[in-house]
């Protein structure tokens, strides 16, 4: 313990702030079959300079990560990579499809911390039902992407003035809000722990609310896009959701395009809110890098991500710095909130260190990630993660880098 | 004014005297095309591209007509005739138009914002000839070039756009070009066929939204029909086209209910018997031929702007700054 100890006596005396090491409930790591956009390694690497010590990676790979020996390989890949500690997330459904439920009792076994589908919601409703009885017995959370196929239709952004504007097809708030509906119904069914990922719209946190003050035992997480990024920012407006003006850039950036989409400056106060009066339990990143390839083109015909690790902080921390949540909440919904989420007790020997005053802008060349898809490029912010210790170990030191 | 802008991809962001001088520059080219030769020397030695991602026939020999009005030389890159359809991606398409060295890029896509995407990559000067739902500006300013040679100014005057509203390029185009000028712009259609968002208080500045045509149509200046896509049917947005002639088709009985002469606009091609009757359409209100033909003079003017050399500027050559 001796070096958590002397790293958060030095902070102290630079004026740093120290926090455990935070644990990201939500991420694509791309490996296996999209190593052109990440890798176990790479990505453990981008994580750790965003300050997750631990990292869930979401099983929509190719293969999909739906055995027991693709969890093993999974595992021993994030071990090797030595930087954030990589916890595996199962299909809910073999290969995803949707049609016939992955072995979830082996998968926990394997190592498997939660099941999802993400990326696609489990459409199929009695599927659902199933998956959270058999999660329930597994002790393992299923971690559920909702949204309502056939009303977010062949949308690309969110549906509003904006889209009206730009001519793009819209995904409306309730095809959010009504999927969540869905699951809130499922999750009283069943008992099975429901956790709602990238919940984005005013609806749906008042959908959880509401739920939670019934007394119903589920979970939700928000992403630091969807806490300071508008809809505007498809327009080519950079300007944060608590900002009346600030920088532009060319409209249709694909880096904007993420879905669930970047809502209206109301739902990013919402998603605050909710966060604030515990509503939200988590801040997840939804990391979902691509290589350079499948954003380079058409608004239309772009993959939906944003690489969002090593851009988490300073995004909070301008949303604190705005007024519209505390440093305690977001800590908590950082560490102690996903934790408890997987029903696992915070690693006493993770330890990061933020500077909170220092300027950059990230530029491709510095985010380790491979993928560069974040519409902050070359924006200034403020606050960045310049150490971070996973079990123990320091494996991050900007320092040093 | 100096004339400032290297593409022309949305008019949304110009101001008024941007517009004026478009239309002024418009009013010298349509000099040209009435005199007995019809061709002026300004763009040559330039090379205009005209790259056709989505078909059209009429936008694109319009633009063809309009560039060899001013003496550049014209290549053709239609989608059934490249590489687009062969799986070639927009990038790779557009570093061979840089390559090709074009001074002018003219485009058609059926992605919105597809001309910002090759504007952001090449040296070429970039027109957006119609992008997905999104824009297309030399329509909008077509549109009101001619209702300005109707109407006069437009300070006070009230435009319907009638029907799609929602998939169409032109009916953006039109706001955003007509609402600088001063109109007013009434849009009707289907519920279905017009963004939620423009008709629960968040129109575009200048235009409200009217379901009902007949009401929509009463002491109007002017009407803009737009084409119906008879695949709207089949996405579940219209019961069916018999139903949408019969409540936004434009009849003689409607459109009397405008002012007396007011003019009726159609961008083309148009389903006759669907949103505009035939009698309409061929009627004594229909400017839809004016159109056509100020649409070559708006495209010369808009590539005269983009590409006339230095010399080509000079006083004995069209210059639109002393035709008001």
């Amino acid at each position: 313990m001796s070096l958590i100890t002397d790293l958060t006596r030095d902070a102290a005396r630079r004026g740093l702030i120290t926090a455990p090491g935070f644990i990201d409930l939500h991420a694509h790591l791309r490996e296996p079959g999209f190593e052109e956009s990440e890798t176990i390694a790479t990505g453990a690497h981008a994580a750790l300079a965003g300050g997750f010590t631990t990292v869930c990676a979401m099983p929509n790979t190719e293969p999909a990560i739906d055995s027991a020996g693709l969890i093993a390989q999974l595992i021993a890949r994030g071990e090797a990579a030595t930087a954030a500690r990589v916890l595996p997330i199962a299909a809910i459904t073999r290969g995803r499809r949707g049609t016939e439920l992955a072995d979830l009792i082996e998968l926990a076994a394997a190592g498997a911390v939660a099941f999802s589908d993400d990326g696609s919601p489990v459409a199929d409703a009695q599927l659902l039902r199933s998956a959270l009885e058999y999660a329930r017995s597994a002790g393992r959370p299923i971690l559920e992407h909702p949204q309502d196929l056939a009303l977010s239709g062949g949308g690309v952004m969110h549906e509003g003035a904006v889209s009206a504007r730009l001519g793009l097809a819209g995904m409306p708030a309730a095809a959010e809000e009504s999927a969540i509906a869905r699951d809130l119904a499922l999750a009283k069914l069943t008992g099975g722990r429901m956790h709602l990922c990238h919940v984005s719209t005013a609806g749906g946190v008042e959908l959880i609310r509401r739920a939670k003050a019934g007394g119903l035992a589920i979970t939700a997480e928000v992403t630091p896009h969807h806490l300071a990024l508008t809809d505007e920012w498809v327009a080519g407006s950079r300007a944060f959701a608590w900002e009346d003006d600030g920088p532009r850039a060319a409209p249709y950036d694909t880096a904007t395009k993420v879905n669930p989409p970047l809502r209206t400056a109301a739902d990013v106060r919402s998603c605050w809110a909710g966060l604030m009066d515990g509503t939200i339990d988590a801040i997840a990143t939804d990391h979902a890098p691509h290589a350079s390839i499948r954003k380079d083109v058409e608004y239309q015909e772009a993959a939906f991500g944003i690489s969002a690790f090593e851009t988490a902080v300073p995004l909070l921390l301008a949303g604190i710095a705005a007024g519209w949540g505390t440093w305690d909440r977001v800590v908590d919904a950082l560490t102690r909130g996903p934790a408890a989420v997987l029903g696992i007790d915070l690693p006493a020997e993770d330890l990061i260190v933020i500077d909170p005053r220092a300027s950059w802008a990230p530029d491709a060349a510095s985010l380790r990630s491979l993928g560069k898809n974040t519409p902050l490029l070359g924006r200034g912010l403020v606050g960045r993660v310049v150490a971070a210790v996973v079990g123990g170990e320091l494996r991050l030191d900007m320092a040093l880098a | 004014m100096t004339w400032h802008r290297r593409h022309v991809l949305a008019t949304d962001d110009w101001s008024r005297d941007e517009i004026e001088h478009v239309l002024r520059t418009t009013a010298a080219m349509a000099e040209v095309l009435g005199r007995p030769i019809r061709r002026t020397p300004a763009l040559r030695g330039r090379t205009v591209i005209l790259f056709f991602a989505e078909s059209s026939t009429r936008t694109r020999v319009s633009f063809e007509l309009a560039a060899k009005a001013l003496s550049a030389d014209v290549t053709n890159i239609t989608a059934s005739g490249s590489s687009v359809e062969k799986g070639e991606t927009l990038l790779d398409t557009v570093r061979t138009l840089t390559a090709l060295g074009g001074d002018v890029i003219v485009m058609r896509h059926a992605a919105s914002g597809a001309p910002y995407f090759v504007a952001e990559r090449t040296n070429a000067a970039v027109i957006n000839a119609g992008d997905g739902w999104h824009a297309h500006p030399t329509q909008g300013l077509l549109d009101a070039y001619t209702l300005r040679a109707a109407l006069g100014d437009l300070a006070g005057k009230r435009v319907v756009i009638v029907g799609d509203i929602t998939h169409s390029r032109v009916a953006r185009s039109d706001i955003d070009t007509l609402v600088p000028l001063g109109a007013s712009v009434t849009l009707c259609g289907p519920p279905t066929l017009v963004p939620s968002a423009w008709r629960c208080g968040m129109a575009p500045r200048g235009t409200a939204y009217e379901p009902d045509l007949d009401r929509a149509l009463t002491g109007a200046d002017a009407v803009i029909a737009l084409r119906l896509q008879k695949e709207r049917q089949h996405s579940g947005l219209l019961p069916s086209i018999r139903e949408y002639a019969r409540t936004w088709g434009l009849t003689d009985e409607r459109v009397a209910r405008m002012r007396p002469d007011a003019p009726v606009l159609h961008p083309g091609p148009m389903n006759e018997g669907v949103e505009i009757a035939a009698s309409v359409a061929h009627g004594a209100r229909s400017l839809i031929e004016s159109q056509v033909t100020n649409g070559v003079a708006v495209r010369m003017a808009l590539l005269y702007l983009l590409a006339a050399t230095p010399e080509a500027r000079e006083p004995t050559a069209v210059d639109g700054s002393r035709t008001a």
